[in-house]
């Protein structure tokens, strides 16, 4: 059984301009030591997804649909239990790590803090045992640098803390949101290698969030392309990497600068913007992007399915699928 | 090709930091730019790649008289810059300007897109008709990829490419010989990014500007530069041509960097990053390790590493290099 | 303009070039959208526009002069018959005319104080934060300097030396309330200057006062506006207090303080001289107040996407 389950995920914003559709009927799961990657562009909806959840969305934001957690709906949770989720069973580390950590308490008392409160451990054991997880991050003399304060740690060094304090209660969802897009690509580098051990020595589940392909693709076991609230393009890393069949996915790829090919010809970019969330055109959101756009993408695209949870939302058929069924997003949505 | 227009010599940036309270004040030296010399000819771009805090912003700033070097020169066209004082500097940003990391922070939120990319003419020609002006902006708009029809629209209402967009049809709008773009695309999508990139080459080439492509990573700069200076702690490490950096980097820090680059292929990543490359932090600017500076981090370090400072030396292939082993050490990709 | 050339009908960016200039939407409209929507600040404002009228037009409009003695009436309460209808005081002053002709006089010391210290306050604390270093410390000092004058001391000295004369308030108050508004001012320029859209205009050329005047300044309106008017109330209140104790407008001229000074000596014989000054000074401080929320919610939003 997966660990999470998603289906019908709606996203909605209240804003003085209108209604942003930032989420548009997500279905999605996460297996048992699963690493999922969900990637898109900026406001492709992707955080609002797990901020939606988690229960943490901004206080004009509202939610609808299924989150099945281990066979309970998170949706339908009171602040209160979720509060018992998150932290304990699932783990959240976000894009600035800054934001996320107390600048005025050492990070000894913020470990400790979180691992007496959610573990029940006295205050020794709760102190070694966050030691041993700073060692797990590769900070190094984790015994000195947990007195020290936020500021005394280098960005880097400060997401690594953040996943630490995460993995304190040996949580069974991991879920990073861009953990690594604002550091160095050195850093980026570390951060990645991290994750890829903490994938291959835990149970662990895990959802990354980027924009950029290039950084998952070592790390994941399953991709989730989104474009304007809606998965374009889901299948295994290799079917993603090697076998793209949405036009989106195809232009992510041919965008990122690479260094393994001798080339020195421009890159190839996505042209234009991601749509305004306010007024979705009806009929597919990325058509006046793409290259391949026909007249038919004035109409919602069918949804392609294939094995193995292959599965591409395209006017463009796709090897091996077929259709289960074209949604009408945009206009109503609802 | 031509003499060079830029011509930066020895440059040195010093910042004094103030810790402690009254009674036991301290004052510490970072050494932010410590000693960087290049050469930039007209239509030639040179790449600055590095990774955070290695004081490539400030060298860009202090290339153009935004910070006062402490020690070194910058000439430009023959004239020496850093003698210069407030006003005739002031006349020179005419012709050298930066386009800034954060496209939405460096676009003052209550000014509109058409009066953003007017001020610099505003500020230089202060008779200019307004007719005049607003047709130069709309212009700007269209070179840039932006719709002129959008005048007057607000920063909030673009976004980040298209705020990027902005920020270079400012630095354009007096029509400068020489740009600086302080990590442009750092802060976008990786497939806005692209489109920036491109849009920036296409700039050049047309408008025959001599341009510094700032970056942290090497993938970035590749796509626009012609050279690339590898910067580390204020100093360079390396200053290669294109060609000969991507084939071979001549030193360790610029080969770790390549192999941080996150490659968009699962099992190709899979096998060459077995292990995390660059292990470590920067060291912190107020311990700087005596030898070479890299010599903590480095993975071909030998003694000699930790006491001599290796200079930065010419190497056969005319590529600058500053390690003891350059010679010996094969980092071919 | 030279973009209106005539599209190919087929290449939608040319249809787009084309088009006609898309309006912007500013931060300011923005920002007086969530206003009207925050439903006490629209409704304060609305009380505070009637109040405004009534404080100048209505005092034409009453029969009754404010300093006209009705020896029939005195200490009369609130009646129709008598045309008094918020009753009149010991010497048979209309109270009705009396709270609005002190209501002018509370408004205009609430609102040149504040424009005085507003004026004063943002020049200085902008030079001062945009400038720094030696500028900087020199200017805060000086401001530090006044702050320790004690205010009472401050106002009686200038009563002693230039006698009790209205305008004498208003530079009392305002001479002491730019010192706050410098302060806000200055720590808002500090961070503005640190921003990257200041330095990018540095890099374009653009010298200190342009700078200030174009960048710094419209950025610290916000901030501002949400000061001044939560500032109104603040002066109106100390005019209040200066009246209260006798150092503020003097007979036959009033305002809401010294009324609400002269109900209070009356307070169990005559409440109405009482009550009635101090609703419309309580309304009006509620509702600046209200006002003032609004403007910092809306300039300030959270739950912007």
């Amino acid at each position: 059984m997966a660990l999470l389950e998603v289906s019908g995920l709606e996203v909605r914003f209240d804003t003085p301009e209108g209604v942003v559709k930032a989420v548009n009927g997500m279905d999605f799961e996460v297996g048992e030591g699963e690493t999922l990657a969900i990637v898109g562009e900026s406001g492709a909806g992707k955080s609002q997804l797990v901020m939606a959840i988690m229960g943490l969305l901004a206080e004009n934001g509202s939610a609808s649909g299924v989150a099945l957690f281990d066979g309970e709906d998170l949706m339908q949770m009171k602040p209160r239990e979720l509060r018992g989720i998150r932290g304990r069973r699932i783990a959240m580390i976000f894009q600035d790590p800054m934001t996320s950590l107390n600048p005025y308490l050492t990070i000894e008392k913020q470990m400790i803090e979180v691992a007496m409160h959610h573990q029940g451990l006295a205050r020794d054991e709760a102190r070694a045992h966050a030691v041993e997880m700073l060692r797990a991050v590769r900070i190094p003399d984790p015994e000195e640098r947990i007195r020290q304060y936020p500021h005394e740690y280098s960005g880097g060094m400060r997401q690594r803390v953040m996943i630490a304090i995460g993995l304190l209660c040996e949580p069974e969802l991991l879920i990073a949101d861009e953990p690594s897009t604002a550091l160095d690509v050195t850093v980026q580098a570390q951060i990645t290698e991290l994750v890829g051990r903490l994938r291959e020595q835990t149970r662990m589940s895990i959802i990354l969030i980027t924009h950029d392909l290039a950084a998952v693709a070592e790390v994941s076991d399953r991709i989730i392309v989104m474009y304007a609230g809606q998965m374009v393009e889901t299948g295994t890393v290799d079917d993603i990497f090697y076998r793209p069949q949405h036009p989106y996915t195809r232009g992510l790829l041919a965008s990122v600068p690479r260094l393994d090919r001798v080339s020195d010809d421009e890159l190839q970019a996505i042209p234009g913007n991601p749509p305004n969330l306010l007024e979705l055109p009806s009929g597919c959101p990325f058509r006046d992007r793409c290259s391949e756009a026909t007249e038919g993408c004035r109409q919602p695209p069918p949804l392609w399915q294939g094995e193995g949870g292959r599965a591409s939302r395209c006017v463009l058929p796709m090897d091996g699928g077929q259709i289960v069924a074209a949604e009408a997003v945009g206009e109503d949505g609802a | 090709m031509s003499k060079p227009v830029l011509r930066v010599q020895d440059l040195a940036v010093t910042f004094t930091s103030t810790t402690g309270g009254l009674l036991q004040r301290r004052e510490r030296q970072i050494r932010a730019v410590d000693g960087i010399s290049f050469e930039l000819n007209a239509g030639e771009t040179l790449g600055i790649v590095g990774e955070s805090g290695c004081g490539k912003s400030t060298l860009a700033r202090a290339i153009l008289g935004l910070i006062s070097p402490n020690r070194g020169r910058v000439q430009w066209m023959g004239e020496d810059l850093t003698g210069l004082d407030e006003e005739a500097l002031r006349q020179k940003r005419k012709q050298l300007q930066i386009v800034f990391q954060d496209p939405v922070a460096s676009l003052d939120p209550r000014m509109t897109a058409g009066d953003i990319i007017a001020e610099p003419l505003w500020t230089f020609y202060p008779h200019m008709e307004r007719l005049q002006v607003e047709e130069r902006t709309r212009g700007m708009m269209k070179m840039v990829g932006l719709l002129p029809n959008q005048i007057n629209r607000y920063p909030h209402e673009f976004s980040g490419g298209q705020c990027q967009r902005i920020g270079i049809a400012r630095a354009l709008a007096l029509n400068p010989r020489l740009l600086i773009c302080d990590e442009p695309v750092s802060a976008l999508d990786v497939s806005i990014q692209a489109q920036i990139i491109n849009l920036l080459r296409t700039l050049q080439r047309k408008l025959g500007l001599a341009l510094i492509f700032i970056a942290h990573d090497l993938s970035v700069v590749r796509h626009i530069s012609n050279r690339v200076l590898v910067m580390y702690m204020g100093q360079a490490m390396e200053v290669s041509a294109k060609a000969d950096l991507y084939r071979r980097p001549l030193h360790p820090y610029s080969n770790a960097l390549m192999k941080s680059v996150p490659i968009p292929d699962p099992e190709l990543a899979r096998r060459v990053r077995a292990e995390s490359w660059l292990t470590g932090d920067m060291p912190s600017p107020f311990q700087r390790p005596r030898g070479c500076i890299f010599h903590n981090r480095c993975p071909y370090r030998i003694n000699r590493c930790e006491a001599d400072v290796p200079a930065l030396r010419r190497m056969e292939s005319g590529d600058w290099v500053a390690c003891h082993r350059a010679e010996e050490l094969d980092l071919s990709i | 303009m030279s973009e209106r050339t005539t599209p190919s009908v087929e290449d939608p960016f040319a249809q787009a070039l084309a088009a006609a200039d898309v309006p912007g939407r500013s931060l300011w409209t923005d920002a007086s959208h969530r206003l009207l929507k925050n439903r006490a600040a629209v409704v304060s404002g609305i009380i505070m526009a009637v109040m405004v009228l009534l404080v100048v037009f209505g005092p034409m409009l009453l029969p009754w002069e404010p300093d006209f003695t009705d020896w029939d009436h005195t200490s009369s309460p609130p009646s129709l018959e008598t045309g008094h209808w918020f009753g009149t005081d010991a010497v048979g002053r209309d109270l009705l005319v009396r709270t609005l002709e002190g209501g002018r006089i509370s408004l205009l010391v609430g609102l040149v104080a504040t424009l005085v210290s507003l004026a004063i306050g943002v020049t200085y604390g902008a030079v001062a934060g945009y400038y720094g270093g030696l500028t900087d410390r020199v200017m805060m000092r000086v401001v530090d300097i006044i702050y320790a004058l004690p205010f009472m001391f401050f106002v009686i000295l200038l009563m002693v030396v230039f006698g009790r004369h209205i305008l004498l308030i208003f530079v009392a108050i305002g001479a002491v309330n730019w010192l706050d508004m410098a302060r806000i001012v200055r720590g808002q320029t500090l961070s503005l200057k640190n921003m990257e859209f200041v330095e990018a205009a540095r890099a374009c050329g653009v010298d200190h006062n342009a700078i200030i005047r174009r960048h710094i300044i419209p950025n610290l309106l916000g901030v501002v506006m949400v000061y001044v008017t939560l500032t109104i109330p603040q002066v109106i209140l100390v005019e209040s207090f200066l009246s209260f104790l006798g150092l503020g407008v003097q007979e036959p001229m009033s305002s809401w303080g010294a009324l609400v000074n002269d109900g209070a000596q009356d307070m169990e014989s005559a409440p109405w001289t009482l009550v009635f000054p101090a609703v419309f000074l309580t309304v009006t401080l509620y509702c600046f107040n209200y006002i003032g929320d609004g403007m910092r919610d809306a300039l300030d939003p959270k739950d912007r996407l």
